[in-house]
């Protein structure tokens, strides 16, 4: 762990690309789902993927996760191909998928030691709980838990074989809004301790908030690439103006300041 | 990270399945306590299941010798609250199989001192036996024998008394049994069930857990873990034959000490049929890969199982002895591989053979068992 924070140091400002992807195509048949994207991420950041359903950004993180063959193109992670290290990959790599569910009739720690055995790695099934603050649900079942701790076990089980990179497919979806900003928090701890983190999301208050850099992606093509700010700076530069003056809070900080940050479990 | 060990994986799935197994009623119920229960209800059915209802006509002499004597024969079932009118429509329905009047005969001689020597022939018999058979029913002819011999042995007796032996016999019936092992319905419903738990846990049990895993992604998400393939296979089927192979002996156990189920050479025999479950349960999982495969999602796994179980249940000799079915039907029997799996277990269990001695039987399980798998192979779906 040291080690690689001092990587990370060393490497921070020169944006060492940890995932490459160049002129990356995926076909289903005759529809195009991805077509001849190429972006990278760099080791570290929390890398947004943002776009409409049906843009292609599952079917390229799935891709990237060795989950999915790909039409053509290449895909780097960590310096193993996608084609010949697809195993290497798996190892350092830690994936949320939308909408998996785990194995039936298992509570939190049987779950966590299943994992521990798939990823061939040694951990406590509490060690890892307490990362997503879930001990004191160890004895629960998964479809027992609520929203947001459905997703914070979800990541708790990507953590387990310290990978490099996570993946999380719009982790947030159907949270309330003090679920979400407490998994915020989490991403951005886990972003801290030096793991580089790839999103996707339909909330662009969320991409602002959290994502070091963002990538839109529509009808299979990124159609531009930059860091939050930048983006909205140009749009400004271009003489965009909002129709409604913007204040300096919305209605979810009323929600927050009204009910309150502390977490409500479901 | 490189020292990545497949077996240590194989292992976490095993365990994770079995208790998943462990911890869902369905499986439980299914493989142990239906069994048990088709023991418990076919056990105390005794030998054959054969009794003979007969009716007793009011007024008959309950204390002469036939009616004391056809009291302690097992399968006469001798009924005496029925009205006369009830007991004559049971007959002709056949819901009894004969009524029976027995009468003491006013002049009939009873008395035998002394020695009747010189009595006429035209002298009465001291009782009468009456007995209506019906055409509805067949088990009369059961009756009428034991009735027969029972006369027999009393004419004979009193033959005896009155120093009548010096007349002239016929023919005389010498009547011996060979103590052999009894073959009770226990030794035949036990292999049965055992056989039917293995192929519903076998077919429905898999399908159910990988169609399950398929569509909730579970797969897909361990697919992003470094794992193999045939460790998630193995790992199922690992748990599977565990949880199958303790139930076996479960219901070995519980037929051998309670119902007296004959295991002819104890531990040996018990072995040779949990080598035997195994077997058929990798077969049956065949089954279950497939239809995981063919269905499309949980709702169709039944009625795919059943397609394979239900035939099976009913023609492999679960419940009714094979040669029990016409012809045709018993070639269709003869060609299921529960049929099989039956035959080599009651072999194993009840004749004492070894597993060399079931050869026949391991090698249509073998055809099987290539052919399933060559299905499964080509229908099964990750994902």
């Amino acid at each position: 762990m040291q080690i690689h924070q001092i990587r990370c140091y060393i490497y921070g400002m020169a944006k060492q690309p940890i995932i490459t992807v160049n002129n990356l195509t995926k076909n289903y048949g005759d529809f195009a789902a991805v077509k001849c994207i190429s972006f990278e991420v760099y080791e570290g950041e929390i890398f947004g993927l943002l776009g409409p359903n049906g843009a292609g950004k599952t079917t390229t993180l799935e891709i990237i996760e060795t989950l999915r063959d790909k039409t053509s193109g290449e895909v780097t992670v960590d310096g193993f191909s996608i084609d010949k290290d697809a195993d290497s990959i798996k190892k350092i790599i830690g994936v949320q998928l939308q909408a998996a569910g785990y194995y039936p009739n298992l509570n939190l720690s049987e779950l966590i030691s299943l994992f521990c055995g798939l990823y061939g790695v040694t951990k406590t099934p509490m060690e890892m709980l307490e990362k997503v603050a879930l001990t004191d649900k160890a004895k629960a079942k998964y479809k027992e838990l609520s929203g947001g701790q459905k997703q914070r076990f979800s990541i708790a089980t990507t953590l387990i074989n310290n990978p490099r990179i996570i993946f999380l497919d719009e982790p947030t979806t159907g949270l309330d809004p003090q679920a979400r900003r407490n998994l915020w928090d989490l991403i951005r701890e886990i972003r801290d301790a030096g793991t580089t983190v790839v999103i996707t999301t339909h909330y662009m208050d969320e991409a602002e908030v959290l994502c070091d850099r963002v990538a839109f992606v529509d009808g299979g093509h990124i159609v531009g690439i930059d860091t939050p700010d930048h983006f909205i700076d140009k749009l400004l530069e271009s003489g965009f103006e909002r129709k409604k003056q913007v204040k300096d809070a919305n209605l979810e900080d009323v929600f927050i300041n009204l009910t309150g940050k502390e977490w409500r479990e479901g | 990270m490189n020292n990545y060990s497949n077996t240590r994986a194989t292992l976490a799935i095993a365990k994770a399945s079995f208790r998943s197994i462990i911890r869902s009623p369905s499986a439980v119920v299914f493989s142990l306590a239906f069994p048990l229960i088709f023991i418990l209800v076919f056990a105390n059915i005794g030998s054959g299941g054969v009794a003979v209802d007969v009716g007793v006509a009011k007024g008959s002499d309950t204390l002469s010798p036939v009616y004391v004597a056809l009291k302690k024969v097992k399968i006469i079932n001798l009924i005496t609250t029925q009205s006369a009118e009830d007991m004559k429509a049971d007959l002709s329905k056949g819901s009894i199989d004969a009524i029976l009047n027995i009468q003491k005969n006013k002049n009939g001689a009873m008395t035998l001192y002394p020695p009747l020597s010189a009595l006429g022939n035209n002298q009465k018999a001291p009782y009468t036996v009456n007995v209506q058979y019906t055409k509805a029913s067949s088990k009369g002819a059961i009756l009428q024998s034991v009735l027969v011999n029972i006369l027999n042995n009393i004419n004979e007796t009193f033959r005896k008394k009155i120093s009548l032996d010096h007349f002239p016999v016929l023919a005389e019936v010498k009547e011996t049994t060979i103590t052999g092992r009894a073959y009770k319905y226990i030794d035949f419903i036990l292999p049965g069930q055992l056989g039917f738990s293995l192929l519903s846990s076998g077919v429905f049990g898999t399908a159910f857990v990988f169609i399950s895993l398929r569509l909730t992604l579970v797969i897909k998400r361990f697919f992003a873990t470094p794992v193999k393939r045939y460790s998630i296979v193995l790992g199922e089927a690992l748990a599977r034959l565990t949880f199958s192979l303790l139930g076996a002996t479960f219901i070995i156990m519980v037929g051998h000490f309670m119902f007296g189920f004959t295991l002819i050479h104890g531990i040996v025999t018990v072995l040779n049929m949990l080598v035997l479950s195994a077997i058929g349960l990798i077969i049956f999982m065949g089954f279950g890969f497939t239809v995981s495969g063919i269905a499309k999602n949980e709702s169709t796994v039944p009625p795919l199982s059943n397609i394979i179980t239900l035939p099976q249940f009913l023609l492999s000799g679960t419940f009714f002895s094979v040669t029990a079915f016409p012809k045709w039907l018993q070639y269709v029997s003869n060609a299921l591989p529960l049929t099989h799996l039956n035959n080599a277990m009651r072999k194993v269990a009840f004749e004492g053979a070894g597993l060399g001695d079931v050869t026949h039987q391991l090698f249509i399980l073998l055809l099987w068992g290539i052919g399933v798998y060559a299905v499964a192979v080509k229908t099964f779906k990750w994902e």
